[in-house]
């Protein structure tokens, strides 16, 4: 079982949304579409449903050609970013609408979405109307709904982002365990790079109706193709700097810090990413350099600290571990991993890779 | 805390209470003064009890007025809401077909209502008028002003003609208020348009069309102009709907004392139809 899409060009009038776009998607896999709103992640998911036909390409299912068959006539299901479910039919009956729609005989019914409303935590408000319910437990609900029948594609369009933190957090962590075994294809569209770290699985980084880059979530979140990739999966912001190289020395063009690098590229300039967490404000790893900043912005968040500061003309973001309490205009001093540094080269691609 | 003690802040209110005396407590007390008393002129009055109250709910005329009335609002109602829904549910969602469709719906609302009733009369006119020529002309035996049925007929087509868009206008409001996901989610678990309906689009409209059953049902409960100027209560007493009963024995009559007891009893008809279905309507709603 496999869902492969082979070409899927998707316009609306003059726009595009989607660029031609090849994907091949394994069974038993967990894909993450990350990129921002806008990126075309749910266009690219109801192609993927069949809710939508795409303007040329074709999907292919299970070797084969399922372009312009109905959702009806496919076994998917999906779950979105607002909690869907039937108003006035309760928990239960909402639970059983796919198999009941497709006449699953009761008994069964019974058995099933009592093992569903079990592995969601269910049980106790199955009698229940949705209006009646949490955030978290409506979407509880209307995962059941999707998990319930067997489908071979489970699409998660955002399902968390209407989600308060702790419930979001809470949701994340079972997320991944209640696929594990299942006989199917699960694709989990986000806006936040944390997601997809923590989902695993396959991510493909999306911008502007285009796929960038697709692998397995650490290889493209370590060793991402190019620039764009390496931005969207990034939060906060990745910082980027110029940076002139010759022999093992390293420079930044803006300013004078300098270090030793052991990247085996050839002399010239280079762009670099550095990730917010490899500034800190202590040292961390075996090379690390230190750089000094004027404080612009000083954020707390519980266990971490975000310092936005200035270098000379280039704005930096770090992230450092525990309260780090700086005031704003401060001159500080941080330190930069250089074991991290992502090079790309004048095309944007990365150049470091391995 | 040190709450200040301004008792001037009380003027504040003068406009608002004068305002509600003399539109709504004032009337109505001259009403419920004259309900409880026979008056002879010049300021004459004399204690007469519930009396008046007695004589209204045990004459028939009342009971036939009455009757007519909620025959008249229930058929109209079995008429207009699944109508309305109906053409909510064809109406387009986008494009230039929106607006020409809203402009049109809004136009018969916006007629006064006595230039609907002249309108009406005309047109259903057996010998002149479009309507009331081309069915006799199909061979129909049709005269408003003579015969009962088609005076009914006449009143109720009317009214349709009039109210429906009102009942279209909310539920299109309620329709385009549920987002695009419901319908995706049916979708993919294989629900038939009529389970869309019934499930998803029936339910998300609850709130819209209680307001406009209660609309229609008050409207239409208290009907006068239209069927004024079309038949005039006519022929006989037919088409005489509460109001216009009322109206005959208030105005036309005089009986100053029995007309302001039924209007009291008009009035709390509608209240209590209007508080009973509200609470059946929203009783689920309370207990989430």
């Amino acid at each position: 079982m496999s869902l492969e899409l082979k070409n899927v060009e998707k316009k609306v009038g003059i726009d595009t949304h989607i660029h031609p776009t090849s994907l091949r998607l394994e069974k038993n896999t967990i894909n993450v579409l990350l990129g921002s709103t806008l990126a075309g992640k749910t266009t690219l998911m109801q192609i993927m449903a069949g809710l939508d036909k795409p303007t040329s390409g074709e999907i292919w299912f299970d070797e084969k050609n399922v372009t312009g068959i109905k959702v009806q006539k496919r076994n998917c299901s999906m779950v979105y970013q607002q909690f869907i479910n039937y108003p006035n039919y309760t928990v239960y009956e909402n639970i059983a609408s796919p198999l009941a729609i497709t006449g699953v005989k009761d008994d069964e019914i019974k058995q099933r979405v009592g093992k569903v409303a079990e592995l969601l935590k269910l049980s106790a408000m199955l009698n229940k109307k949705p209006d009646e319910l949490s955030g978290g437990q409506q979407q509880r609900t209307a995962l059941a709904r999707a998990l319930v029948k067997d489908s071979d594609l489970i699409l998660l369009d955002e399902p968390l982002a209407n989600l308060d933190f702790k419930l979001r957090e809470e949701l994340r962590e079972e997320l991944p365990k209640l696929f594990e075994d299942r006989d199917c294809i699960v694709v989990y569209a986000t806006t936040e790079p944390s997601d997809a770290l923590m989902i695993g699985g396959n991510t493909a980084t999306l911008l502007e109706g285009k796929v960038i880059q697709y692998g397995k979530t650490l290889e493209v979140y370590s060793k991402p193709e190019n620039l764009v990739s390496a931005k969207v999966f990034s939060d906060p912001p990745m910082n980027i700097a110029e940076i002139i190289k010759s022999g093992d020395n390293c420079k930044f063009t803006d300013n004078n810090v300098q270090w030793k690098s052991s990247a085996k590229i050839k002399d010239g300039t280079y762009k670099i990413g550095i990730r917010p967490h490899n500034i800190t404000t202590y040292k961390e790893g075996n090379n690390s350099v230190e750089i000094n900043g004027k404080v612009q912005i000083s954020e707390l968040s519980g266990s971490e600290s975000l310092i936005h500061f200035t270098n000379g003309n280039l704005n930096w973001v770090s992230l450092s571990n525990g309260t780090q309490q700086k005031n704003v205009g401060e001159d500080t001093k941080l330190y930069m991993n250089t074991d991290e540094f992502l090079y790309f080269d004048q095309n944007n691609r990365l150049v470091n890779n391995g | 805390m040190n709450k200040t003690i301004n008792q001037k802040a009380w003027y504040f209110v003068i406009p608002v209470f004068v305002l509600v005396a003399f539109n709504a407590a004032i009337p109505l007390m001259t009403v419920v003064n004259y309900s409880f008393q026979e008056t002879f002129g010049n300021n004459v009055f004399a204690w007469e009890g519930t009396r008046w109250f007695k004589q209204i709910l045990l004459s028939e005329r009342f009971h036939a007025s009455l009757g007519r009335q909620f025959a008249f609002t229930f058929i109209i109602l079995l008429i207009q809401i699944p109508l309305g829904i109906g053409i909510a549910l064809t109406m387009p969602k986008k494009g230039w077909g929106v607006p020409v469709c809203l402009i049109l719906m809004s136009m018969p609302l916006l007629i006064p209502w006595n230039v609907v009733g002249a309108m009406w009369n005309i047109f259903a006119l057996p010998d002149i008028g479009f309507l009331g020529y081309s069915l006799n002309a199909m061979g129909f035996d049709y005269n408003f002003t003579q015969q009962p049925g088609d005076a009914w007929f006449t009143t109720i087509l009317m009214d349709v003609w009039h109210w429906t868009s009102l009942v279209v206008l909310l539920s299109y409001a309620g329709l385009n208020s549920i987002q695009p996901a419901y319908y995706q989610a049916a979708e993919i678990d294989g629900a038939s348009r009529w389970a869309t309906f019934r499930y998803i689009e029936l339910p998300k409209m609850k709130k819209v069309l209680t307001l406009a059953i209660l609309l229609r049902f008050m409207d239409s409960f208290m009907i006068y102009t239209e069927p004024f100027v079309l038949t005039g209560g006519g022929p006989g007493n037919t088409t005489a709907f509460l109001s216009i009963d009322l109206v005959k024995m208030a105005l036309g009559q005089f009986d100053l004392g029995p007309a302001a007891a039924m209007s009291l009893i008009y009035f709390f008809i509608v209240l209590l139809v209007c508080w009973v279905f509200y609470n059946l309507m929203m009783k689920n709603e309370a207990q989430s």
